[in-house]
Order: C-alpha cells, then structure tokens, then sequence
C-alpha cells in the first residue's frame, strides 16, 4: 500500500474528471462518425431515393455537408457546447426545444423513482441482513432474485394486466403528458411508470445492501458495541447503517445511469412523453440530429453519474483514499 | 439460503486448482434454484425449437375474428389480426433465442479476448483497452441497439452486432478483474521462464483460472441479450415486423389487453420464464462458486 499523499482526494477527483471528459470526447467522435460520416450520404437517406438533386444539394448546404469531415465534427461538438444542439428533421424546430420539456417530465419520472426505490431498497436489505436466513430474507432473496430477471417491458405489461386492463382498473394504461402541462398535474399516472421503474432497480440495490449488511453486523466494532450494552437499535442505526451503505453508494449511481436507458423502454410502454420515447421516436422517424443529441445526453448523464458513483464510495469509505 | 454453506464447505474433496467450468457446473446443479432454472430455460428452448413444428396454424394465418377469446379452433384466441395465438406464440421464440445465443457468444469471445490480452499486458496497453471499453459502456445497451439499428436498418446482423458490442465490455471488466490476481502468481512467471509462448500463458493458464466469475457473468449478459433484444422487437424494431416474435408479439396486442389478453400475456410469461431461469442458473454458479472460494479461504 502506498504512502497517504496530502491531497489525495483531491488529485483522484480530477483524475477521474479528466478520465470522464477523455471519454466523452470519444463517445462525441463515435456519435459523430456513426451518425453522420458512415452510412453513406445522410441527405439521401434523409429525403429517400425520390429526392431531386436540388434539394439533396440544400439539405447537404443545411447539414454542412460539404465541408471537411474534421470540420463538420469541429462544428457539431462546438454547437453543442453553446447549447445548440442542432435541427430535428421530423419536427423542423430546433432540439433544445423539442426535448427542453420531455427532459423535465424524464428527470421528474427519474427522481420519483430513484426517492422510491433507494430507501425502500436499503430497508429491504438491511431487515433481510438484520433477519439473516429467517423467513423474511429468504422470501425477499428468492422474490427480488425473480424480480431482477425480468425485462422492464415484461414488468410494465405485466402492471398494465394486473393494475389498468384486465385484472383490475384502478389505474390508467397510457401516461401521456400533453404539452404544456406537467408530469405531477396527473399523478396517477405517474404511478405505474415509476412503479415499473422501481422493480426494475431495487433488487439489485437491496442485494448489495444485505451482503454489505452482512458483512458489518460481522464486524468487531459492531460486536464491540454490543457488548457495550448499546441498545440494539442504536447499534443498527448509529454504527451498522453508516458503515454498510459504502459499497451500496456506487450501485445506486450505476442504478440511476440505467435508469437513463431504462426510461427508453418504460416511456414507450406507457407512451409517456420523456426524453426515452424521443429517442425510440427519433429512430422510427430517421431524425438524426435529434439521437446525435439524445445520445450525447445520455452518455454524459452516464459518465457524470459513473464519476460521482467512485467520489462517492471514496467519501464514505475513508479506508479506500490510503490505496489512491 | 442455506445451501451456501451446507454441501460445500465440509468434507469436500477440494482440488488444488480452481473449480474448472464444466465442475462448476456440475457442482452448481446441486442446488435446487439452478435445477429450477436449467429446467425452465430447457423447456423454453423446447417450444423455441418444436414449437413451429406442432403449431396447429400457420404465424401468419388468418383463422377468424380478431381478438376472438380462448376456444373453439383457436386454443389461446386469436390476436389483433385475427391470427392464431398459440400458433404464432410457438413460432415467435426462436429468433430471439438464436440472436440472444449468437449475442453473447460473441461478446463472450471478444470480452475474454480483451479482459485477458489487458491484463495479462500490464502496460499501456492495459489503459487503451479498458478505456476503449468505457466509451462503449458509456451508452446504455438498449440506446447502442436502437442508434445500430437506427442507421443500419433492423437486420438481424446488426442487432446481434450491437449486442455483442455491448455485451464484450462488461465481460471485459470481469475477465481482467478475475486475471490480474491471476497473473502476479509464480506459476505465470515460471511458464514465461520456461519460454512458453504468450497465446498459450493467455489461453492455457489465465483463461481455466478465471472461468468461474465468468460463467456467473456470461448467463447474467445472456439474460441481458434476451431483454435487450426481445425488447428492441417490443419497440417495433425487429428483422421481420410482422413476423411472429414475443416481443413484437406484445407490442401489437398491448393495446386490447381488455379485450383479449393472451396476446400479449402468453409472449410475456415466454419470456419472463426464460430469464427468470438463466437468471436462477447465473445465481446457483455464483453460490457455488462463492461457497468453493469460501472453503479454499478456510484451508
């Protein structure tokens, strides 16, 4: 083990920060290649075999066909860091305003179920660890164990039989949110998305969650408290809790960076208007610029949230800043 | 979950090397969950395999009304169109299972192939592989499945493609975690006393030593395979749109699940069936495989 370095914290964020902007840089030129300079001519795929040549000439000019290749990018990744994130092809508006509200209604479904799904899955995993090979942990293992294999899409269909269609209907089936109103005007129909949301997370959150659980209530300090006398809430609450929840940090950050391409899916079950169905749209729709920038998006929110994930697990674990 | 500990710790006759794959599995058969899950991924294969052979109709066959209920010539009714919905139930998991399969399988071969080359080089070349992995692992699998297919078109080669891709990753990253520790022993730096070639220390003495976590991962990214792909045909997107494919079979019959249910219901317990068994077999490996590693820690 190396030497602690004043500062260390320090230096590996801005590793890890230097690492994370090295990588979307090459995701940006992966987006750019893929998107524009691989499948041949854009324009023509854009306007179809009928197209006149006039008008494949415009769309060209328009998409700065014409020029270089390095510049084209130099111009693309330059626009995007001013926020112009160029025209959709489909909607002829600009994107920021085409996703500047599906991002909001996204971020809202996101949040929901991430304020949901981590203290319920932290509980769950803790009583199970707390309750070790009693019926509790055994049921919850073998339920979230079933639970984790199970498409997103199967979980909404399945919520839609049981909740909104056949079995019973107590919710809706769609969760449309009409423009200009806002996610929360209808809360009932934020429910089954968020709920299929949470199903698709938690289990995975709750396992870590009771083996780290385990691990602790093993530990010589928690013993140590017990025999203290402590109350066994106290030695719960005030010295297992914090200890365990080092390693469950970096599984909820990658949790939530799924949760970006889980709301792909999800929001085209219930056709909920978020950024996810926006990206299944702009496929069926060919709207390039619009997945440049939807891509673009999600990967950054992916690498932010990766980043923080390893800040994180460092901060709540001193032990780990001695290794930096 | 008890069965960790109860028939693998005591009085098991442990070999000196770690659990190769094939007595892994066979250890792993021992307990009940991945018994459960070998049985339901055989009998689903069955139906992807036989299915279109006993089909009473054929996929595309208009047999009456649409949205007929259960009974009479059509045993689970007939969907929106009108089309048997057992017929093109038993014809509608073969091409997702032969793309999943073919998927990981690919991906398993190139992550192998990249986690081990990194970790065995213990260079930069280390820095460029695992890097290059990242930016790949920066997309979301369903987002590089729909941008492929987005641009390609949806041919099953660019769907299997773009799994595979995103699969080889993740493999990757397990690959070299389970190789690094690997690769500081003795027995590596004697056999490159000894002059055997690199290729054969990769292949020969890295790769049987890190099977274990790696069959844990290879049936977690199969299950991942399934979803993503059965999910790609869910968003319309599919090699034959009109073909019969439980995920697409969903899409078409979400919306008159009031009316007739089955449509959708029997693709949806397919597949939930299929990955709830490769996800019970991934977890009865990684007991066993855990319970070994346990034992040999207590030695």
């Amino acid at each position: 083990m190396k030497r602690f370095r004043p500062g260390g914290v320090g230096w590996f964020i801005f590793r890890r920060l230097l690492l994370g902007i090295v990588v979307l840089i090459l995701v940006s030129v992966l987006v750019f290649l893929a998107t524009q300079a691989l499948p041949g001519d854009p324009a023509r795929a854009i306007l179809g075999r009928t197209a006149t040549p006039a008008s494949l000439a415009a769309l060209r000019r328009q998409l700065h066909l014409d020029q270089p290749v390095i510049s084209q990018y130099w111009t693309w990744v330059t626009g995007l860091l001013h926020g112009n994130l160029g025209r959709s092809l489909a909607a002829q508006e600009p994107v920021s305003t085409l996703i500047g509200p599906r991002l909001v209604n996204s971020a809202v479904l996101v949040a929901l179920a991430a304020v949901v799904s981590i203290p319920l899955s932290i509980a769950i995993g803790s009583w199970a660890a707390f309750r070790r090979e009693k019926v509790f942990d055994v049921a919850s293992s073998n339920l979230l164990l079933v639970l984790a294999a199970l498409p997103e899409f199967v979980v909404g269909v399945l919520l839609v039989i049981l909740l909104a269609t056949t079995v019973s209907h107590v919710l809706p089936s769609i969760s449309l949110v009409p423009p200009g109103s806002h996610p929360w005007d209808n809360w009932s129909a934020l429910v089954l998305p968020t709920l299929t949301l949470v199903i698709a997370v938690a289990p995975y959150v709750a396992r870590i969650m009771r083996a780290s659980m385990i691990e602790v209530l093993e530990s010589d300090y928690v013993e140590m408290a017990r025999l203290k006398g402590l109350p066994e809430r106290t030695v719960l609450v005030r010295h297992a809790l914090p200890n365990a929840l080092g390693p469950v940090f970096q599984v909820i950050a990658l949790n939530l960076a799924y949760l970006a391409g889980g709301i792909i899916i999800v929001e085209s079950v219930f056709q909920y208007t978020g950024i996810g169905l926006a990206i299944q749209e702009s496929v069926v729709n060919h709207d390039l610029p619009v997945i440049q920038a939807l891509t673009m998006l999600i990967a950054a929110v992916y690498v932010a949230l990766n980043l923080l994930a390893d800040v994180a697990t460092i901060m709540v674990t001193p032990r780990l800043r001695t290794r930096l | 979950m008890t069965q960790v500990s109860d028939p693998l710790i005591p009085g098991v006759e442990l070999t000196p090397t770690p659990a190769r794959g094939a007595s892994l599995l066979r250890r792993s058969l021992r307990l009940w969950r991945t018994r459960i899950g070998v049985a339901l991924v055989g009998l689903l294969v069955l139906v992807a395999i036989i299915g279109p052979y006993i089909a009473p109709y054929g996929p595309s066959t208009p047999v009456g009304v649409p949205n007929a209920n259960p009974g009479g010539k059509a045993v689970l009714g007939t969907d929106y169109l009108g089309q048997d919905v057992l017929s093109r139930f038993l014809y509608g998991g073969r091409s997702i299972l032969i793309m999943a399969v073919l998927a990981t399988a690919l991906g398993l071969i190139a992550g192998v192939a990249i986690g081990l080359v990194a970790a065995y080089s213990r260079n930069a070349l280390d820095d460029v592989l695992m890097r290059g992995m990242d930016v790949i692992m920066a997309f979301p699998q369903i987002m590089l499945g729909l941008v492929a297919v987005a641009i390609i078109g949806p041919h099953a080669w660019v769907i299997v493609v773009a799994i595979a891709l995103t699969t080889a990753p993740r493999i990757a990253r397990v690959a070299r975690g389970a190789a690094q520790p690997i690769v500081e022993r003795d027995f590596i730096a004697a056999s490159e006393a000894m002059g055997v070639p690199r290729w054969r220390i990769v292949s020969a003495e890295l790769l049987p030593n890190t099977l274990g976590p790696l069959m844990v991962e290879a049936s977690l990214r199969l299950t991942y395979s399934i979803a993503v792909i059965a999910a790609l045909a869910f968003l319309g997107l599919s090699p034959d749109p009109n073909g019969a494919n439980w995920g697409t079979m969903i899409q078409e019959n979400q919306l008159v699940l009031a009316i007739q249910p089955w449509g959708a219901l029997a693709p949806i317990i397919a597949i939930a069936l299929l990955t709830i068994g490769t996800g019970l077999i991934g977890d009865g490996i990684a007991r066993t495989a855990a319970g070994i590693d346990r034992a040999r820690g207590e030695e």
